[in-house]
């Protein structure tokens, strides 16, 4: 079996004169015939060559990366290309594409499976609707105008994707953050974090046809996005984690603001408890879907809810903290079984555990700066700009050239939502990033769609791909 | 190959009480700059060595980078790939820098270590155009399938659109 682009297989019918270029040998394939109207159909929709192809024109490699490479043990069991079965026919299955405009994709994802039937055998997740060049983008703003940039990748936790930046800059500058700064960011990233969850829970609910879930979803995570824009001036893409601290301290009375949200939405994840945990119907529909085991998670690089759903604790909070993580106590929550309702739950259960974080935040809260008063890096106070001379140049100074930061490299990591959020960033001591790299991870969460949708059903892919939980403006930045 | 760790941004000690001041808390830069050819080689025995898990791998085009630090012996060529491993059991991470000369961009895959770097080696591939030999899928992953150039090379320009009021519009 040396060469799997042969025709033979299913294509015996005098072939139409559509030849398609095949991407993997170079040898041209051609089209099975269909006749008449059908036939002109055919060419009348078609896009083109399409990514996932026909099991006897995929290349053994392709085929080893489905079921060999990617569900390879750890032990190094490499599963032989010789053993896939390559020999059915064109009539037995079926290639179908999901997206990119299809609703429960939870944005432009596109999917295009190999389907028996009900059962996916094969799945490619192909993305990019969304490219914006966002990591290009970075390096025409300075440091001071990057954090604008980078809120808009995952647009339900924006504020994480700021956190990365800043701390990065922050580690490349050396400077020491006073303690309230590092406070009011997690405030603010619990929250987020919070509202993201809650974000999931609806839409994870409107997956699985339970529309009041979604309703109750949204409407916890309007408490969220009021005080995001009570304190930020925005509700999404708030620019408010810069490097050097925050853009302006909490308002007065966040404390109250904050509690109301906590005493709100604790009791209501009870709500969400009997809606949907203790529900047969739901349970059955998660129970046992899209199974990873944590050998695979790891080697495919998965991180967050996917990783811990298979038991491993691994929560970059506690395991390598940043900020005043550990100062602060909470409980990392992890599943058994790596299944849809463990993902469920600890989402569930994230958000509880966040709450636990935001009140002891409450209660920690020191007093001091919101942000570094080292007059090269943040601008000074407005009121200052009208009394200094310096001031107005260091204002102005801040705003149009930026800040140089020290020639160097930095990897700095933090637990966002859906994973681990890493941010690599090189200078070349200029005021703007030399390179940017954003390790988003729903775009290497993607990864294990394949593996969690093989051998299941059609109707279970789509809860599948939403317990990944991808952000498509991460996805494809 | 030269091992370096990076003091600069390394950990200090944390402090007791919840309002002093604290230098930002890197993780460890513990970095590695293999030779192409030690280079699988390097990352295998990390691999067995306990990093379970490739955290990221990027490329970055150092062509109009004024110099950067390098250790001795180690050659400066304009592409480098960095590849970010994690070992959850040592709660540590290394990174792995590899010059990549421009006149030959070809790195051997980490695909049969680590199944997770497709997507990151696709995405090198697109955006810088290092390519991965032995890659199952090296294809375009964020662009169009007919984008022509890598954009994120320095020597790729940035689009403008012209703006009222702005001048004379950009280099394209």
């Amino acid at each position: 079996m040396s060469d799997a682009t042969t025709t033979d297989a299913g294509d015996s019918v005098p072939h139409a004169d559509t030849v398609l270029p095949d991407p993997v040998s170079g040898a041209s394939y051609e089209e099975p015939s269909a006749t008449g109207t059908e036939r002109g159909l055919l060419i009348e929709t078609s896009e083109g060559a399409q990514e996932l192809f026909p099991r006897n024109r995929t290349a053994p490699d392709e085929l080893r990366r489905e079921a060999g490479a990617v569900l390879r043990l750890p032990e190094g069991v490499v599963v032989n290309a010789d053993d896939i079965d390559v020999e059915q026919t064109d009539d037995e299955t079926m290639i179908i594409n999901m997206g990119p405009q299809h609703p429960s994709t939870h944005g432009v994802l596109r999917l295009m499976m190999e389907l028996d039937g009900e059962t996916v055998l094969r799945t490619k997740p192909i993305i990019g609707y969304l490219h914006t060049g966002m990591e290009k983008t970075a390096e025409e703003l300075t440091y001071v105008q990057g954090s604008t940039n980078v809120t808009r990748m995952d647009y339900l936790s924006p504020l994480h994707n700021e956190l990365v930046l800043s701390l990065a800059v922050e580690a490349l500058l050396g400077v020491e953050m006073p303690a309230r700064s590092d406070w009011i960011r997690m405030l603010l990233v619990e929250l987020n974090r919070v509202s993201s969850h809650l974000m999931w829970m609806a839409t994870n609910g409107m997956d699985h046809a339970s529309t009041s879930m979604m309703i109750y979803g949204f409407r916890e995570r309007e408490m969220v996005l009021a005080f995001f824009e009570k304190t930020t001036g925005l509700r999404m893409n708030h620019n408010f984690i810069r490097p050097g601290g925050t853009a302006a301290d909490l308002p007065d009375g966040w404390e109250d603001d904050v509690s109301v949200i906590c005493d709100t939405v604790l009791p209501r994840l009870d709500e969400y408890d009997e809606l949907l945990t203790g529900q047969p119907v739901f349970r059955q529909r998660s129970e046992g879907i899209g199974n990873l085991s944590a050998e695979e998670a790891l080697a495919l690089s998965l991180t967050g809810p996917l990783l811990r759903s298979t038991g491993v604790a691994w929560d970059l909070r506690r395991t390598m903290p940043y900020l005043r993580y550990d100062e602060v106590e909470f409980d990392v929550i992890v599943g058994t079984y790596g299944d849809n309702f463990d993902r469920y739950s600890i989402r569930l259960n994230e958000i509880r555990e966040s709450i636990r974080i935001i009140r002891q935040i409450i209660d920690k809260m020191p007093a001091g700066d919101y942000r570094v008063q080292d007059k090269k890096i943040t601008p000074p106070p407005r009121g200052r700009i009208d009394e200094s001379m310096e001031a107005l140049i260091h204002h102005f100074k801040v705003f149009t050239e930026g800040f140089k930061v020290p020639e160097g490299e930095v990897y700095v990591a933090i637990e966002s939502p859906r994973g681990e959020l890493g941010c690599y960033l090189v200078s070349d001591g200029g005021p703007k990033p030399y390179r940017m790299h954003i390790r988003g991870p729903s775009f290497v969460n993607l990864q294990g769609l394949p593996l969690m949708m093989r051998g299941g059903l059609l109707a279970d892919a789509v809860v599948v791909c939403s317990s990944v939980d991808p952000v498509m403006g991460e996805v494809d930045r | 190959m030269t091992t370096t760790t990076d003091g600069d941004t390394g950990s200090d000690a944390p402090a007791s009480g919840g309002s002093t001041a604290r230098r930002p808390r890197g993780d460890a830069q513990e970095l590695l700059f293999p030779t192409r050819e030690q280079y699988l080689e390097v990352v295998g025995n990390l691999r067995d060595g306990g990093f379970e898990t490739c955290a990221d791998l990027c490329a970055a085009d150092y062509l109009t980078h004024p110099g950067r630090r390098l250790p001795e012996g180690v050659v400066p060529q304009r592409f480098e790939v960095v590849v970010n491993l994690l070992s959850l059991s040592q709660v540590r991470r290394v990174r792995v820098r590899v010059q990549v000369p421009a006149d030959d961009p070809v790195l051997p895959t980490l695909f049969d270590l680590y199944p997770g770097t497709e997507a990151m080696e696709r995405e090198a591939y697109d955006l810088v155009g290092v390519v991965f030999e032995g890659h199952p899928d090296m294809t375009r992953i964020l662009l169009p399938e007919d984008w022509e150039g890598h954009p994120l090379r320095k020597d790729y320009g940035v689009g403008r659109v012209p703006v009222q009021f702005k001048g004379a519009p950009g280099p394209r």
